[in-house]
C-alpha cells in the first residue's frame, strides 16, 4: 500500500476544470517534483491532498485513510501531512518558537514545556535555533520559510507537502531553504514538492510529474525524464528540442 | 400576550404617511446636493484653500462631527432666533440636515483627495494650470468617484437620522407616525409600518446613489 | 422670575451627563459582546447562521435609530410588562450598537490574509482555534481604531433616548431650557459638553489609526 494514493481526482472551479483525472501513488520516503507551466493545476493539486481544497471526484487516501470534507477527518489527516507555502504564512503576532509551539499545544494539547522543547529542537534543525524569540518581520524571507519548514515539522507530519515554497525569495536565499530540505529528503521524509529548481528536483527527486492542463501529462525518475522527454510539451516547458 | 395587531388605521391615515415621506424624500434630496456642494467646497479649503479659513472649517467639521445631530438641529431652531434668524420647522430642518451632511462629506471627500496620486498634481502642473484648474478638472472627479460608496453609505446615515426633525415638529414620516399614534393608540403598528418604509427608503435611496455614480462618473477611468 | 447664573444650568447639565456616560458604556459593552455573537455568525460556515446575521445587521443599519427606540419602548409594552425608558433605551443601543461593531469587525477579519487561515487549518487547527489563536489577535489590533471611533457614534446615539423620556444631557437640555429661556445657551453649553465627550475618542481613533498605518508600512 502506498503512503498517498491519488485516484482518478478531479476538481472544478465552477465551469472550470482545473484537475481533469489525476492519479498518482507516492510510496513512503519518495520525493516527488511537481513541474509545469503556471495555472497547470500543480497549486491546486497540493491544496487537495491538504484538503485546503475539496476535490469534486475521485478519492486521496493518506496512510490508508480516506480524506474526508468533515472536520474531524481534516484534522486527523493534516496531523500526518504538513505543509510549506510560498509565501511563508507565518503569524506575524507570534516569535518564531511562538510559531513552531503553537498549534503543538492547540491541537495535540501538548504541554507547554515539551512544546516549546520541540520548537527549540525543530528550529536547530532548520538552523535557527537563535532566532527563537524574533518576530517574522525581523526574519528575512529565507528564515521565515525556515521557521515555516520547523513549524510543519514540529507537528511530526509523516509527509510534507511544498508549494513553490522558494520562489518568493531573492535568489541569494534560496540555498539556505533548499539546503533544509535537501536534508529531510535524506533523512526519509516523504516530499512532494512543486518547483522550478530544476537542478533541485535532478539531485535530489525520486520520481518528477509533469502537469499540463490539469493532467500528470509525464511522469518517471529525473534521469528519464529530464534527459529524455517524451512529449513535446514537455520538450517545450524545458526547453530542450 | 394578548395584543390584537391592527392596520386598519392606514387606510384613514394613509395622506399623513405619504406627506411625511414626501417630507423625509425632500429632505434627504436637498441635504444630499447642498451637503455635498458644501462638502466638496470645505474639502477644497482644506486641501488648497487659503491658510485664515483652514482652520475654521477644520473647527466646523469637528464640531459637527463631535455633537448629536439632534442637538444641532435644536440649537439652528431653538437657538439662533435669539441671534435674530428665526427660521420655519422645515427651514431648521433642511439646514440643518445640509451643514451636517457638509462636514461628514468634507472628510468623506478629503481622504478621496489625499488618495490622489501625486504624479496626477505633478502632470496638472507641468500643463501650466492653476492650482484651482488641477483641483476642478483632474483631481476631483476621480477622487469623488474614489469615495462615493462611502459618501453613498453616509447620505443613507444621515436620511436616517432625519427621523429627528419630527421633534421641532418638521412633519416628516416619524411626525406622521408619532401623529398617528396619538389618534389611533396603536403606536406599535404606527412605528412598524414607518419603520419599514423607512428601510425601503434606505434601500431605494442606495440604489439611486448607486446609479448617480453610474450617470455622473466615467466608467473606464475607475481607480 | 428667578435668575438662572451659567453656572447653575451648566450644574444641571453635567448633573445628566452622568447618565449620557453610564448609557454609553452600558450600550458599548452590551453591544460589544451582542456583536461579537453577530460576527462569529456573520463568518460562520453555516449559510443559516450568515444569513441571520447579514439581515440583522442590515435591518438595524437600515432603519432609524429613533424608530428602533419606539419600537423598543413600546413594543416590550406589549408583552404586559411597564417599560420604563433606560431599559427600552439600553436594550435599543446595544442592539443598535452589536450591528454596527459585528459589521466593523468583520471587515477586520476579513483584512487578515487568507494564508493565515490556510497556514493554520494547515497545521489541524478547527474552526474555533483559528480565530482564537490566529485570526482575532491580529484582527483586534486593527479593530481598535474604529472600535474607538464607533463609541463616539453611540455616546451622539444616547441623545435620542430623550425622545422616549430618558433623562440624560439632552433632556436636561430641553428642561432648562423651558426653565430659563435662554436656548442658544443652554443648547450651545449641551452641544460643549458633547464635544468634550466626543472629540478625545474622536482624535484617539485617529492618531491609532495613523500609528497602525505607520507601523503596517514598517513590516
Ligand atoms: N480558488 C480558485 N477559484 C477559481 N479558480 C482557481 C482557484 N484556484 C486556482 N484556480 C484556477 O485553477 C487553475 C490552476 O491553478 P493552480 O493550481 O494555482 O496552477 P499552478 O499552481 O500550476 O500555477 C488556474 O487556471 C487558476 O486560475
Ligand atoms: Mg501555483
Amino acid at each position: 500500500m502506498s503512503l498517498i494514493e491519488i485516484t482518478d481526482v478531479r476538481k472544478s472551479f465552477g465551469p472550470n476544470e482545473v484537475l481533469k483525472g489525476i492519479n498518482l501513488d507516492v510510496e513512503p520516503g519518495e520525493v516527488i517534483a511537481i513541474i509545469g507551466k503556471s495555472g497547470s493545476g500543480k497549486s491546486t493539486l497540493l491544496r487537495c491532498i491538504n484538503g485546503l481544497e475539496t476535490i469534486s471526484d475521485g478519492s486521496i487516501s493518506v496512510a490508508g485513510a480516506q480524506l474526508l470534507d468533515d472536520e474531524a477527518h481534516l484534522k486527523a489527516l493534516r496531523l500526518k501531512v504538513g505543509m510549506i507555502f510560498q509565501q511563508f504564512n507565518l503569524f506575524p503576532h507570534l516569535t518564531a518558537g511562538g510559531n513552531v509551539m503553537l498549534s503543538q499545544m492547540v491541537v495535540k494539547k501538548t504541554p507547554k514545556p515539551e512544546a516549546e522543547e520541540m520548537a527549540r529542537k525543530m528550529l536547530e534543525r532548520v538552523g535557527l535555533d537563535h532566532k527563537f524569540d524574533a518576530y517574522p518581520d525581523e526574519l528575512s524571507g529565507g528564515q521565515q520559510q525556515r521557521v515555516a519548514i520547523a513549524r510543519a515539522l514540529a507537528m511530526q507530519p509523516i509527509a510534507l507537502l511544498c508549494d513553490e515554497i522558494t520562489s518568493a525569495l531573492d535568489p541569494e536565499l534560496v540555498a539556505e531553504v533548499l539546503a533544509v530540505v535537501r536534508e529531510l529528503a535524506a533523512e526519509g521524509m516523504t516530499l512532494l514538492m512543486v518547483t522550478h529548481e530544476m537542478r533541485f528536483a535532478r539531485d535530489v527527486c525520486s520520481r518528477v510529474v509533469f502537469m499540463h492542463q490539469g493532467r500528470v501529462h509525464e511522469i518517471g525518475p529525473p534521469e528519464e525524464v529530464f534527459a529524455n522527454p517524451q512529449t513535446p510539451e514537455l520538450k517545450q516547458f524545458l526547453g530542450v528540442h | 400576550m394578548n395584543y390584537q395587531f391592527e392596520f386598519g388605521w392606514l387606510f384613514e391615515y394613509y395622506p399623513q404617511i405619504v406627506k411625511g415621506i414626501a417630507i423625509t424624500i425632500q429632505l434627504i434630496a436637498v441635504g444630499a446636493v447642498a451637503g455635498i456642494s458644501l462638502g466638496i467646497v470645505c474639502a477644497w479649503v482644506r486641501a488648497l484653500g487659503p491658510a485664515w479659513a483652514k482652520p475654521v472649517v477644520a473647527a466646523y467639521v469637528e464640531l459637527i462631527r463631535n455633537t448629536p445631530f439632534l442637538i444641532q438641529l435644536f440649537f439652528i431652531f431653538f437657538g439662533l432666533p435669539s441671534l435674530g434668524l428665526q427660521l420655519s420647522e422645515l427651514q431648521a430642518a433642511n439646514l440643518a440636515m445640509v451643514v451636517n451632511l457638509g462636514a461628514y462629506s468634507s472628510e468623506i471627500i478629503r481622504a478621496g483627495i489625499q488618495a490622489t496620486p501625486k504624479g496626477q498634481f505633478e502632470a496638472g502642473s507641468s500643463l501650466a494650470m492653476t492650482p484651482f484648474e488641477i483641483f476642478r478638472h483632474v483631481v476631483l472627479v476621480p477622487s469623488l468617484q474614489r469615495i462615493w460608496p462611502a459618501l453613498s453609505s453616509q447620505v443613507v446615515i444621515v436620511m436616517l437620522g432625519s427621523a429627528v426633525v419630527s421633534q421641532i415638529a418638521a412633519e416628516d414620516l416619524t411626525f406622521a407616525a408619532n401623529f398617528i399614534q396619538s389618534r389611533t393608540f396603536r403606536a406599535f403598528e404606527a412605528y412598524m409600518v414607518s419603520t419599514a418604509v423607512y428601510l425601503l427608503l434606505a434601500i431605494l435611496l442606495r440604489q439611486v446613489l448607486g446609479m448617480v455614480g453610474w450617470l455622473i462618473f466615467p466608467r473606464r477611468a475607475a481607480r | 422670575m428667578i435668575e438662572f447664573t451659567i453656572w447653575d444650568i451648566l450644574r444641571n447639565l453635567l448633573l445628566a451627563t452622568r447618565w449620557t456616560i453610564a448609557l454609553s458604556l452600558v450600550s458599548f459593552i452590551g453591544g460589544g459582546l451582542v456583536g461579537l455573537a453577530l460576527l462569529f455568525l456573520r463568518i460562520s460556515r453555516r449559510k443559516w447562521a450568515r444569513a441571520v446575521a447579514k439581515y440583522y445587521i442590515e435591518l438595524f443599519q437600515g432603519t432609524p435609530l429613533l424608530m428602533q427606540l419606539f419600537i423598543a419602548f413600546f413594543g416590550l409594552g406589549l408583552f404586559g410588562i411597564d417599560v420604563p425608558a433606560w431599559l427600552a433605551a439600553g436594550v435599543a443601543l446595544i442592539l443598535w450598537s452589536a450591528a454596527f461593531l459585528g459589521e466593523i469587525w468583520r471587515g477586520c477579519v476579513e483584512a487578515i490574509a487568507k494564508g493565515q487561515w490556510e497556514a493554520s487549518a494547515s497545521l489541524g487547527m478547527g474552526r474555533l482555534q483559528q480565530m482564537r489563536y490566529v485570526i482575532l489577535p491580529q484582527a483586534m489590533r486593527i479593530a481598535v481604531p474604529p472600535t474607538v471611533g464607533f463609541s463616539v457614534q453611540v455616546i451622539k446615539g444616547t441623545a435620542l433616548t430623550s425622545i422616549i423620556g430618558f433623562v440624560e444631557l439632552s433632556k436636561a437640555g430641553t428642561v432648562v431650557t423651558n426653565a430659563t429661556f435662554q436656548p442658544f445657551t443652554v443648547y450651545g453649553l449641551v452641544a460643549l459638553i458633547y464635544f468634550a465627550l466626543c472629540w478625545p475618542l474622536s482624535k484617539s481613533s485617529q492618531i491609532l489609526e495613523r500609528k497602525l498605518n505607520v507601523a503596517h508600512r514598517n513590516h
